[in-house]
């Protein structure tokens, strides 16, 4: 850690940066230093306007008032062009890679002079053997795995010789063991003179990484602080002015398989997607089974066989409550009590274009009368509506709201609620608070430890070990396709799962069947 | 340029004022189209607009011409709400003709109370069955029905013609490409005696209210309605996507054969190669000025019903090309769409600092429409 | 049938196919950068009577082609204007472009109806066009056929080796990401747009000037259409676009030669041909979705607008 840090000359300053949408200010009167070979932290939970700021200083955004100073001169930053030129480099949390292309082609679209091709394949092994982050130039982006890109995007910012790097949600995509490699790269980087600013609302890793911390809370900086020197419960206190709701979860003895799925196999026709590998899953009345992975592992494929979307394959056999359902639409899958919360929740999970009364009527067609011989009860439509609301403390404009109009956590926290209102006997909920804020995270994961108690299946897939640990009875790893026998929660640690992650466990299997 | 911001709802008042801003523009620029032509602009507005309605016989052809219309509007705005995109409607009108016609050259002389149901039947089968190729294909075979219907278009049309100057011409037809005239049991009867406008009118309007219960009151409008605005909420739900092209095609296809078989069965009487001024195309218009839903529908169908008859009056009053009309309906969709914009977005006070590109704020959430 | 017959025939292939090849080309770099435009038939129909319009008022058949260029870049102007400005949805859009192009064509045309004049002729290369067989079947075109092969090689070496064409592909795929590392979406997606209206015009403008030299309302019969669907035959791949562009060629005259072939067959049925052809191939390239789903641009279709 460094301690001369303040001395050091500021590299980026922030005076006074607003930036206002209609519905919404992301960014109020901020100020921040970044200095250099500083590794500084945002910290601020989702919708804290940590994304906005960023984009200001990458020149994606304008910011309403407020100037920005580079070594010490007032800059205006237009373009990602122009903020590439004078020496910043983003790697987003969204990656902007071109799937279709190779690495090569897509480094070279963001350098901003041309360098003939195979000196360029040249330039990118170089520079990734350099830093540890080893990439082929040849390979084509979707043939490669979320870890594999984001080296592709550090490697493209480094080739333009950053002497600030923002990193946004960078550890989202890795294992813990691959984030421990990337603090090493970042660490490197820093020492050679780079300033880094790091986004994100994981405390810990801001606390193992960061020379300084900013941190905002509803666009405003509510302070700024030196990590290593708080406790988690300080910085919580200034992300979201309290500390860090728990759960409440006491011991409980599953009882009978509710969802069982047995070999399921399933190759994919999206040719971006991930095949499925011999697949099998239990989940048992009254427990909450989690299960981990990168995202891009086969997540997205699983989910979509479970809930009927996709038709499942020949060969494979999937109960929901004693019932094979192997054949059965996503309609009649609901009908025997399985209920699922998509990952999408504008366009999948809702519609956006319409009121939240519709999006009620969405999958509740066949339950609780709504529809009577093919006709539409609005009346009953409307009073379920207002019910999930009131009940889920859904903020919105009353039910005719459009789903679009709500912010992230308030959609989540109506979609599990219309979920959990027609009593489901197995729910499955993909990324439960992905883009949530902590309040909202809080009242779902509540929700679901409540349905779990009353006797339900409950399956969760999750980026976020923590939210898993904190909430799973067992948990699986899916990696490559592949799904990992499920553990119980207490008898496992973040590191070994971090372990599975990687697909590293295949041996465990063996293991289990040996133990049992 | 002034700049856009997006509300933070779509406003409901522009949903409805939007298709008249729409007709207030074409106006202008009618307006200026006849003054750069050397008409007295007013004048040509009368004669466009107002002389059609003035006489009984205008309405009765007005409400005639916009029967068609309203058949295929209604079909296609079922089948647009649910993204299923039906162009070719001017095929299956053609197909709908044909097959009614062929019922009545074949029962010619039979006289029974019973070929013209017979033929109304063969309509709606005959344009139904042109609009199961593109169902099937799409479902089976995951082929663009854009496309597909718009190629049977021009088949329908060549097909027609073939019958009529082969197989089916009247033999005392002094060798025109046409067939013989209808009989009286074989033709829809008029409404009120004299005038052409026939019961075909009131069928539409009957299907105008089927079609209204059945995209608001029925389950089934709303799935279709869901499967257009977000696919993947629908098939999370766990509608389904076959029914629903399936459905779209079969309601539109057979409600434009049903026009096609009252146009040849009315006031047309028998087949020749042309049987529609574009009716099938007109009719997309027709759809999205009337905003997808039926009541829009009538009402657009009106006003390009009268476009039809202005043309007409403007060629014989005024010496314009009828052609105007087509340019008039283009414009009409033209400005709709631009108008539209006005729904989700609305104009922002200028700001100090000064910008020379538009560019609309962004979403709650996602960059992409 | 006799050599020259045949020769007759292959020539008017390569009639057939030139306008249908230019419409193509200039949809293929429109759907690249990500934009479905279904206005073709339109721009084409103005193309068309545009340039026989000024061609025969002015007598200048190389002006005819110019104007027709821009009258199909005009109508693609209006397309760009409400889908990247006006954010509206590219398949209403284009539809109405159709729609609109039919219209207005009539009306400009109304007083060119059964006028004629004389067509490009084919340039003579000396020595060359000389040649038995190889001479009238190679070297004895227009102008604009030898340019369809100049802009077949040309949009290989665009979408292959320019750092333009990666650029194209890039917003095709992603414009999402094109916009974050900074490139001006919308700015290049006018492009690609007016460049498919300005190849469109041509194609417009060489059916009313080369095929069949005279303004007949709605002329393009769906070629623009069949255009449409050859970019998918071709999986947005230019060279395939040549090879359908030759094969639909080949389709259409066979109405032409069909009864001096043999067929007798009436000419009406024998005239479905190129459109029931083009359903045939068009199932034929859909059936497996993999195809479509690896070489369709990613964002074909789907608005964008920047964030500000």
């Amino acid at each position: 850690m460094n301690t001369d840090t303040p001395t050091r000359p500021p590299r980026l300053e922030l005076i006074g940066i607003t930036k206002a949408y209609p519905s919404v200010i992301a960014n109020q009167d901020v100020n921040l230093v970044v200095r250099a070979g500083e590794i500084h932290a945002v910290l601020g939970e989702n919708g804290a306007g940590k994304s906005t700021l960023m984009k200001i200083i990458y020149g994606v955004t304008k910011p309403d008032s407020g100037s920005v100073l580079w070594d010490n001169r007032e800059v205006s930053i237009d373009s990602p062009a122009q903020a590439r030129k004078i020496g910043i480099g983003m790697v987003f949390q969204h990656f902007s890679l071109f799937e279709t292309l190779t690495v090569a082609e897509n480094i070279s679209l963001a350098l901003d002079s041309a360098i003939a091709p195979n000196q360029l394949a040249q330039r990118i092994t170089e520079v990734s053997e350099q830093y540890g982050l080893p990439i082929d130039p040849h390979r084509l982006i979707h043939s490669m795995s979320v870890g594999e890109r984001q080296r592709v995007e550090i490697v493209r910012c480094l080739l333009n010789n950053p002497r600030l790097l923002i990193m946004d949600e960078p550890t989202s995509v890795l294992t813990p063991q691959a984030v421990l490699k990337l603090f090493e790269t970042l660490r490197r980087l820093a020492a050679e003179g780079c300033s880094i600013l790091y986004i994100s609302h994981k405390l810990d890793e801001i606390q193992a990484l960061c020379d300084k911390a900013t941190i905002l809370r509803g666009g405003r900086v509510t302070g700024t602080a030196i990590p290593s020197e708080e406790t988690r419960e300080s910085l919580a206190q200034m992300m979201i002015g309290r500390s860090l709701p728990e759960c409440q979860m006491a011991p409980q003895a599953p009882a009978e398989t509710r969802l069982s799925v047995k070999q399921l196999s399933l190759p994919t026709i999206d040719p971006f997607g991930t095949p499925l590998k011999n697949i099998n899953l239990d989940v048992r009345s009254g427990e909450i089974v989690g299960i981990a992975g990168i995202s891009g592992n086969g997540q997205k494929e699983l989910m979509a066989a479970l809930s009927g979307e996709h038709p499942m394959p020949k060969g494979a056999t999937t109960t929901i409550c004693g019932v094979t359902a192997d054949r059965l639409s996503p309609g009649q899958r609901r009908d025997l009590g399985l209920r699922f919360v998509p990952e999408e929740r504008l366009g999948r999970g809702a519609v956006p274009s319409m009121s939240l009364r519709l999006n009620a009527l969405l999958t509740s067609g066949t339950g609780d009368g709504l529809v009577n011989n093919g006709l539409i009860s609005y009346s009953k439509v409307r009073a379920f509506a207002q019910d999930v609301i009131a009940r889920f403390n859904v903020k919105c404009g009353g039910d005719e709201a459009l789903a679009s109009s709500l912010s992230g956590g308030n959609l989540q926290k109506f979609i599990v609620g219309r979920e959990i209102a027609q009593r489901p006997k197995v729910m499955i909920v993909a990324q439960p608070t992905w883009g949530v804020d902590v309040g909202a995270a809080q009242i779902i994961r509540q929700a679901l430890i409540d349905l779990r108690n009353e006797g339900v299946a409950v399956l969760v897939v999750s980026e976020e070990l923590e939210e898993l640990f904190m909430i799973c009875d067992r948990i699986a790893v899916i990696a490559d396709g592949r799904l990992s026998p499920a553990i119980p929660a207490a008898e496992t640690s973040v590191e070994k799962i971090g372990l599975w992650m990687s697909g590293a466990f295949e041996d465990a299997k063996v293991e289990e069947v040996q133990h049992a | 340029m002034p700049r856009l911001e997006r509300r933070p709802q779509p406003s409901k008042a522009m949903m409805f004022a939007s298709p008249l801003i729409a007709a207030v523009l074409m106006l202008v620029t009618g307006y200026i189209l006849f003054s750069i032509m050397g008409k007295d602009p007013l004048q040509a507005f009368w004669v466009f607009f107002i002389k059609p309605l003035t006489t009984s016989y205008g309405i009765s052809e007005w409400l005639l011409k916009s029967t068609p219309l309203i058949l295929c509007g209604v079909g296609l705005a079922i089948g647009f709400r649910a993204r299923v995109f039906n162009i070719g409607a001017e095929g299956q009108f053609t197909m709908g003709a044909i097959a009614a016609g062929g019922v009545a050259l074949y029962f010619y002389n039979t006289e029974a109370f019973w070929v013209l149901p017979l033929m109304m039947l063969a309509g709606v089968l005959g344009g139904m069955a042109w609009a199961a190729i593109p169902a099937f294909l799409r479902t089976r075979f995951n082929t663009n029905e854009i496309l597909v219907t718009l190629m049977l278009v021009y088949v329908a049309q060549l097909f027609l013609g073939y019958l009529v100057q082969g197989p089916w011409r009247d033999p005392e037809g002094f060798n025109f490409p046409q067939s013989k005239m209808f009989t009286d049991v074989e033709t829809i009867p008029a409404l009120i005696e004299g005038f052409r406008v026939n019961w075909a009118f009131i069928v539409a309007l009957v299907l105008v209210a089927v079609s209204w219960f059945f995209s608001f009151k029925m389950f089934a409008g709303f799935r279709m309605e869901v499967s257009g605005q977000a696919p993947d909420a629908a098939r999370y739900a766990g509608f389904s996507e076959k029914r629903n092209v399936w459905f779209a095609l079969l309601i539109s296809g057979g409600l434009a054969g049903f026009a096609g078989m009252a146009e040849v069965a009315g006031p047309i009487g028998q087949l020749q190669p042309t049987i529609s001024p574009g009716y099938g195309f007109a009719a997309i218009i027709v759809a999205y000025v009337g905003r997808l839903h039926p009541l829009g529908v009538l009402l657009g169908s009106l006003l390009l019903s009268l476009l039809y008859l202005g043309g007409d009056t403007a060629q014989m009053d005024l010496n314009l090309p009828s052609a105007i009309t087509g340019l008039f309906q283009g414009l009409l969709l033209f400005y709709l769409l631009a108008a539209d914009i006005f729904i989700h977005y609305r104009l922002k006070p200028k700001q100090s600092e000064p910008r020379t590109t538009f560019m609309p704020p962004p979403e709650p959430e996602g960059d992409i429409t | 049938m006799s050599t020259e017959q045949i020769i007759l025939i292959l020539v008017s292939v390569v009639t057939a196919a030139t306008p249908l090849a230019f419409a193509a080309f200039g949809e293929l770099v429109t759907e690249r950068a990500g934009v479905l435009n279904l206005g073709v038939e339109g721009m084409m129909l103005l193309g068309a009577v545009i340039g026989f319009a000024v061609a025969k008022d002015s007598g200048s058949l190389a002006f005819g082609f110019f104007c027709g260029m821009l009258g199909g870049m005009g109508m693609a102007l209006i397309f760009a204007v409400l889908t990247q400005h006006l954010q509206t949805n590219q398949v209403a859009t284009g539809l109405a472009l159709t729609l609109f192009g039919a219209g207005l064509s009539a009306f400009i045309g109304k007083p060119y109806v059964g006028m004629s004049l004389t067509g490009l002729t084919p340039i003579t290369i000396p020595y060359l066009s000389d040649i038995p067989v190889l001479g009238p079947l190679l070297f004895h075109y227009d102008l604009v056929v030898y340019g369809s092969f100049v802009l077949l090689f040309a949009l290989i070496w665009f979408f292959k080796s320019s750092r333009w064409g990666l650029i194209v592909r890039a917003v095709g795929e992603s414009p999402v990401s094109a916009h974050a590392i900074g490139y001006p979406v919308i700015r290049i997606r006018y492009f690609a747009i007016l460049f498919g209206g300005a190849m469109s015009g041509i194609a417009g403008a060489y059916l009313s000037l080369v095929v069949t030299p005279m303004w007949v309302e709605g002329m393009t019969a769906g070629r623009g259409w069949i255009a449409l669907a050859l970019v998918v035959f071709a999986t947005w791949k230019p060279m395939r676009v040549m090879v359908g562009a030759y094969l639909f060629g080949g389709v259409t005259v066979m109405q032409f030669y069909g009864q001096g072939l043999g067929i007798h067959v009436s000419s009406q049925i024998l005239s479905m041909l190129p459109y029931i052809v083009t359903i045939v191939v068009l199932v034929l390239i859909s059936r497996n979705p993999k195809t479509i789903l690896l070489n369709q641009p990613m964002s074909l279709g789907v608005s964008f607008y920047p964030r500000s």
